[in-house]
Formats: C-alpha cells, structure tokens, sequence
C-alpha cells in the first residue's frame, strides 16, 4: 500500500494566491495578470512557491502597468473587452479606492467581467498609517451591481475562493488578509457555513472571514448559532433565515454594518434585531499592529464578548 | 430629400439627419467638433462592416470624449451601423441613444462614455488583447477632446503606450481650445515625450484628417491633433 502523505496548504492567503494565479495561467489561456507595480516582486521571487518564477513562465500574460491604478483597471477592461479573463491586484485601497470610477465604468458599466484581488484588508500594515488601510473597500463594491465579493478567513479558504473565481467569468472581488483563523472550513463559494448550532430560536452571530476565532472564543459560553461567512456578496439570506433566529450579531473585519441592509432584506418580513459590530467609521490616528487595532474597535474577543452579551441581555 | 434606411448617405446628408435628432435646422461648429474626424474614419479610414459590427478583424473606435455624441451617431446612422428612426428618440426613455453613449446598447458602440479620461486606457487594454491573440490588424481609434487631457488617467495610458510601442494605436483629440489652462507646448508635445509620432492638422478639412489617420508610423503609437473652432 502507498504511503499516503499529506500535502501541506498554502502557509498563508498571499501563498495561496501565487499558487491558484499559477493554477488559472495553466488551465486558461485565456486569463491575464495586471499589476501596478504592487505584486511583481512576489511573482517574480524565485524558490519560495511552487510556481517560482511565475512571471517569466508566462511572461506574456502579465502586464505591469507601473504605479498607474486607473490605468491598471482600464487595461484590463480592455483585454476583458478582447475576451480574455483578467486578474488585477493590488493593496485594497490601491485597487479599489483610488480607481473607484474606472471600476464602476470600465467594468460594472460596460458589463465585464474580471478577478480583483486585494491584500491589506482593513489594516493589516497598521503600522503604515491610513493611507494603507481600507476598511471601506467591500462596501464600495457592494455599491456596483453584480459584484461576488469573498473574504477568506484562512489559506485553504482562499484557495478554494480564488479558484472559484478563476473558473467563472463574472466580477469577482476577493479580499486577503493576513489576519487568519487557525484552520480553514470546507467553505463553498457563495453560502454560509454553520460552524456552531444554537438551540432554536437562539441569536445567531455572523463571523465574516478572519473573524470567526475572536467570535467563537467571545460566545464559548453562548447560546448562539454561529454562521460563518466568507462570501457577502450575494448574501446568503436563507442560511440565515433557517436559523430562525430574531437578533443577529453582524461581525465584519472592515465597516462594521457593511451588509447590514442584507441582513434586514433576508428578514423583511420578520420583526428583529441586529447588531453591528467591525471597524468603526473613524481616522483613528494611531500606528501599531493589526492586533493593536482590531482590540482599539473592540474586535477582540474580549470587546465582542462584552458588545454581544449586552446586546442579548438586552432584549 | 426624405430620410430613409437603405439611402447611401453623404457627408452632406449629415444635417439633415441631425434635425431628426434635435428638430433644429442648423447646428452649430461647436456642437459638431468632432464631426469631420469621425465622419472620415468611417468613410474612408476604418476597417469596419455594418452587417458584423463586432467583427473580429475590424478597427476599434473609442469615442472617449463621450460628450456631443449627436455627431457620432448620425455617421454611424449613414453608414448602416444605426436605424434612421433610432435617431429620432434621441435621449428618450426607451432609445438606444442617449446623450453620453453606451456600448451595450449598440452593438456598432465598443464603450460607454462621458465621464471623460476612461477610452485611452481600455484602448490600451483591447490592443494588449490583440497581441496576446496574435492579431496585428486591428487599429484602435481612440477620439477624446483637448479638455479631456486634463484628465490624469491619460496620461498614464500615454505613457504607457509609448513604452510598450502600441503602432496600432492611434488618439486623435478634438482641439477647440477649451482646456482651463490650456497646454503650454503644445499638446502633440506631450505625447511626443512619451515616444508618440503625431500630426497637428485642420480638423474640418477630410484629406488632411484621412492622411494623418493613415500615415505609417512604425514601432510607435500616433496622436492626431485635429484643431476646430474655438468653444
């Protein structure tokens, strides 16, 4: 008999992205890379990932705009445009903030398709300061018709995700972090995960992505349902509702109430109660670490053990 | 003359199709600016087919400059490429032809536009398409304003295209002068320092628009500064 060996994930999302981009040049001839500078680097970085040396491999099918992020985005509508399957990357705030417009026009408004991937997530480089973070890039999207948005939570998840991506042709956003939950879950693109069951009736509290650990350990003592989420976009409203519960705890990695009108239009027709909690709409001025920040929001086990028992006790 | 579908039009037809636009008898230079440009790629300067506008071969146009797009359309109506009578819902609930055009609403239309600064860099895009496909026919066409330029997306695509020496490229903008602060050096200057060939011509006269829209320029993209009336 065989011996059977283990094959090791992806250490981390940024793994897992080189990886399933060498998986998607290999399998479609069709699909591109765009950068903006952000990237190139670690395509090129030879001997740490199995397709070391990705960029010259397929040379031809990365395109390196240069500091250029509005141009990044016209570009790849314009091979969109041509038929192929673009891919473009780049810290959130470069790749969704600042070319915001080229984005709704180039490709919400002309109907095309393409895989946005970002890392940062709200402020994994804290230390940078403001300019690096962006906790507002899933609501921005949200705001363009027909965008499928994925937060990960884990390496595995993101591969499963970005593979997923890869495989379709519509607008895909997939939001890396290196904020990470220990392990992954068998996610499947575009439903929720019930990670924990309560009794019936009880609150349920939605962890999107790297959330969930901090969420488990603040409600270890709960009565709660726990869905896990790491698609938002479309929202996955009947999940929810066969929980049937009528106070729900949104707990989003960037601005906290991000799809809370998601959660109100699965409940339409069912009185409840909800509660937001992530990143709060502020400059908040300080430097430090991921930690540091998500504790500062109240994030932390400790701060979403304190919010969520308040707002259950409340009733 | 009555309007109708099958009538081989002219350049001097396209007055009166306008008036089924705008039911005004006259329109003014200002409003047409980019009327002889456009009207000369089509008659005489694009590779393009009304019975298969989406042709894979054909040259691309970008109307970028999104704005006045009454001109526009009534070349693409004389050339087969729209219905006569589309032109009389113009701007209406339910027309294809609205006052900034979108490509999916007409299949002859390869964007939407009117927020300005966007055509140039899909240009890019769709010729960077065309060389993955190994297809070195295809031109793209890409009409924006000298107003536009201010645009600062633009100018990433310009200096983009000159690096990667996109021969199949070609800008052509309108320049009537309606820059706020205009362009000190000239605007050909500022994409000949980006590797650009250019001509600076009289944007109303059809041989001196089909010669600089097909003279050669190997190796790098061309710019053709079509001067009109001032704004």
């Amino acid at each position: 008999m065989p011996d059977i060996v283990s094959k090791p994930g992806p250490a981390t999302m940024r793994d897992a992205f080189i990886e399933s981009t060498g998986r998607m040049l290999e399998n479609n001839p069709n699909s591109v890379v765009v950068l903006a500078d952000i990237g190139v680097s670690q395509f090129k970085e030879a001997g740490l990932f199995r397709y070391a040396g990705l960029s010259d491999k397929f040379s031809d099918r990365f395109i390196n705009v240069g500091i250029r992020e509005q141009l990044m985005v016209g570009v790849a509508a314009g091979l969109a445009k041509e038929g192929f399957r673009p891919l473009l990357h780049s810290y959130a705030p470069f790749l969704v903030e600042r070319p915001y417009e080229q984005i709704k026009i180039d490709f919400a408004h002309l109907g095309l398709g393409g895989i946005f991937v970002s890392v940062g997530g709200s402020f994994d480089t804290a230390s940078s300061g403001r300019t690096h973070q962006a906790p507002g890039d899933v609501g921005l999207l949200k705001l363009l018709p027909d965008f499928e948005i994925h937060v990960p939570g884990h390496a595995d998840e993101a591969a499963v995700l970005l593979d997923d991506a890869a495989a379709g042709d519509g607008r895909v956003y997939v939001r890396l972090s290196e904020d990470s939950n220990a392990s992954g879950r068998p996610v499947v693109p575009g439903k929720f995960h019930v990670e924990r069951q309560g009794s019936a009736g009880a609150p349920a509290v939605i962890a999107v992505g790297p959330m969930l650990d901090r969420v488990l350990e603040a409600t270890a003592d709960l009565d709660v349902t726990v869905l896990y989420a790491t698609t938002v976009m479309p929202f996955d409203s009947w999940t929810l509702r066969d929980t049937g519960a009528t106070e729900i705890v949104l707990v989003e990695p960037y601005l906290l109430g991000t799809s809370a009108s998601e959660v109100s239009g699965a409940l339409h027709d069912r009185p409840h109660r909800l509660l937001s909690l992530g990143v709060r709409n502020m400059e908040l001025r300080n430097y430090g670490t991921l930690e540091d920040h998500v504790e500062a929001h109240g994030l932390d086990a400790a701060g979403l053990r304190d919010s969520i028992s308040a707002f259950i006790s409340a009733e | 003359m009555a309007l109708s579908q099958n009538t081989n039009y002219g350049y001097e037809d396209l007055g009166q199709l306008m008036t089924l636009m705008t039911g005004d008898e006259k329109h003014s230079f200002s409003a047409t600016s980019t009327l002889d440009v456009v009207w000369t790629l089509y008659d005489s300067v694009m590779n393009v087919d009304p019975e298969n506008p989406q042709a894979p071969e054909r040259d691309r146009f970008l109307l970028s400059k999104g704005h006045g797009p009454m001109a526009y359309y009534v070349v693409l109506a004389a050339k087969g490429f729209l219905d006569i009578e589309d032109l009389k819902d113009w701007g209406k609930f339910d027309s294809k032809l609205g006052y900034h055009p979108d490509g999916e609403l007409i299949p002859a239309v390869e964007i939407g536009t009117g927020s300005l600064g966007h055509g140039l860099g899909i240009g890019v895009g769709m010729l960077a398409g065309l060389r993955l496909r190994k297809q070195p026919d295809p031109r793209v066409f890409c009409l924006m304003g000298d107003a536009e330029l201010d645009e600062g997306s633009n100018h990433e695509a310009i200096a983009l295209a000159g690096r990667l020496g996109m021969e199949q490229l070609t800008a052509i903008v309108i320049d009537n002068n309606s820059a706020s602060h205009g362009w000190p050096g000239g605007i050909a200057t500022r994409f000949e320092n980006e590797g650009w060939s250019s001509a600076t011509i009289d944007g109303r006269d059809h041989e001196d628009i089909k010669t600089a829209l097909t003279q050669s320029h190997p190796g790098v993209p061309h710019v053709v500064v079509a001067k009109v009336e001032e704004k």
